[in-house]
Parts: structure tokens; sequence; C-alpha cells
């Protein structure tokens, strides 16, 4: 361990501005990336999921529309 | 080899080799990156020079080696993407893109910071700190180009020829130290000559390389998986999956 104190540690030898928006930015943008990657997936699953819901439902509904209607021919 | 790579060219293959490969990477590089930077920060001997200050190496090599090789990585997608013509190969660019954006951005970042108490300025137009921008700014461009077009098969092409012609940027980065003068420092580590640095600080920064290396894989894996999945959503298999998921 390099530092006697977590103050001495957080001051970095009178860097700590600069040590701790290089770390600290770098971070923050490496953890955005993770989480945007499980969210879009998140996203993408559920738009196909309603995307295929819909389609069930028109399925049907032609169904019975047809079962409804009297037979012409 | 071509035999074991051939299946990949599909992208249900693709798809399940990195929704396997994602979570390993992402855990073991996350693990690894908190571990190698914990040591570099609390661990490793402050610099007789630049005092803590030095301490930004952890992340500023990693990241700037890292920006050029996934870079190198996009470039060789592209080339087997037009060589071959495999739309897997196009998916693999645009996942790979950003997340290298993302690196480029941490080198000049981490670099901006370190030359503010050590040059005393943040930026200079220095021959080193202009080629990593235009690294960046050749992700963006591969990553607009994709972008603008609608039919992705014509945008994958042209995101790929201009990942390759890119490449030139490339030693021009690394040669940039030594062919011209620049305020930026020589390389630390190199291949063929004995590291300038003390290995007490050398291990914490090798470590970081192969993690962020590691953590980087893991989300181009998942981003593939997101650009094959859209891709494909009208697709059997993709509608089997999420079928198989359940129908909300």
């Amino acid at each position: 361990m390099q530092f006697a104190s977590i103050g001495e540690f957080f001051a970095m030898g009178g860097y700590g501005f600069y040590v701790w928006m290089a770390f600290g930015i770098s971070f923050f943008l490496l953890i955005v990336m993770w989480f945007a990657g499980h969210w879009q997936s998140k996203l993408l699953f559920s738009k196909a999921q309603q995307e295929l819901a819909r389609a069930q439902r028109i399925k049907t509904a032609r169904a019975a529309k047809k079962s409804s209607q009297p037979d012409n021919s | 080899m071509w035999k074991w790579l051939h299946p990949y060219a599909k992208t249900e293959a693709t798809y399940k080799l990195a929704g396997q490969l994602a979570p390993w990477f992402l855990l073991v590089g996350a693990f690894a990156l908190l571990i190698g930077t914990l040591w570099g920060l609390l661990f490793a001997p402050a610099d007789y020079q630049q005092g803590d200050a030095f301490r930004i190496i952890y992340l500023h090599v990693p990241s700037a080696i890292l920006s050029m090789g996934f870079y190198s990585g996009m470039a060789v997608c592209a080339f087997i993407g037009l060589v071959w013509q495999v739309r897997t190969c196009y998916m693999a660019i645009v996942s790979i893109a950003p997340i290298g954006a993302c690196l480029t951005f941490i080198a000049l970042w981490t670099g901006a910071t370190w030359g503010k108490p050590m040059w005393g300025t943040w930026w200079v137009w220095d021959a080193r700190l202009t080629s990593e921008l235009i690294l960046l700014f050749l992700y963006f461009g591969v990553m607009a180009l994709y972008a603008s077009f609608q039919d992705k098969l014509q945008g994958g092409k042209a995101a790929a020829v201009m990942a390759l012609v890119g490449v030139i940027n490339l030693p021009i980065i690394h040669f940039s130290v030594e062919w011209w003068n620049t305020l930026h420092q020589g390389a630390t580590i190199t291949k063929f000559a004995k590291p300038s640095m003390a290995p007490e600080m050398l291990w914490p920064l090798l470590l970081n390389i192969v993690a962020l290396a590691i953590l980087c894989a893991g989300l181009v894996c998942r981003r593939l998986q997101n650009e094959i999945f859209l891709r494909e959503i009208r697709r059997p298999w993709v509608i089997k999956m999420v079928k198989k998921a359940g129908v909300k």
C-alpha cells in the first residue's frame, strides 16, 4: 500500500483532481456501454414479442370473421 | 480452420457463440480490470518525476493500444466481408465501431487529464494526439456511413471500405512519436525492447491491458448479438427463439 490514509489516497499527491477525472469519466463510459448493450437486447426482445403477439391477434381476428360470415359460395 | 470458421458465416451460429462468450468475457474482464486498477492505484509505487499523476497510465495505455487493436480487428472483418461477401462480418464491423470509439475517447480523455498537470495543456496539435483524434473520427465515420444507408448490405459494404481505407492511420499513430518531434513520449512497452518501466509498475499495466481487451470483447459480443437480432428479426430461428421466451 502506497498511501497512509484514505485522504492521502484521494489526494493522489496533489494530482487527485486529474487522476479521478480520468478514471471517473472512463469507467462511467464503460458502465454506460455495459448497460446500453443489456438494455438494447431487452428492448429488441420485447419488440419482437409485441410483433409476434400482434400477428397472432390478426390471425385469430381473421379466423373469427371468416366463421361469423355466411358462406356465399 | 476454415472448416471450423465456416459455420459462423451463418448469423444463427454467430449469435449463439456470442451469447455463450459474452457473459464470461464481461465478468472476467470487469473483475480483472477492477483488480488491475486497484493494484495500479493503491500498490504500484509513485513515479519519481510525475508522482501519483502517472497512475493515469493504467487506463491511458490500455485504451490507446486497444483502440488501435480493435480497429485492426474491425479492418480484418471488413476485408473478410468484402472478399468473401459475408454479411455477418458487416454486422461485426458496426458492433466493434462504437466500442472502439469509446476506447479512443478514453485514450484521448485520459491523455488530456494527464497532459494538463504534466505538460501544462489539455491538448496540443501534436502528431500523436492528432492522429488518434483522426482514429476517433474514422470510427464515427464507419458508424455514420452504416447508419445512413437504408439497405444495410450496401451500408455494410460502404462502412467496410471506409474501415479498410482507415487502416493507413494505424502505422501513422504508432510511428508518430518517432517520425515527428512531438510532446508525447515514446513507447513505454514494446515487443522488442526491454520495457522502460519497473516491474512493480508494469504488472498491473499488463493486467489492465488484457482485462480491458476481454471486457471490450464482451461488450462487442453483446452488441453483435443485438445487431444480428435486429437484422434477422423476421427469420424463423429468431421467431422460434422469441416464442420460446414467451409471447406477451
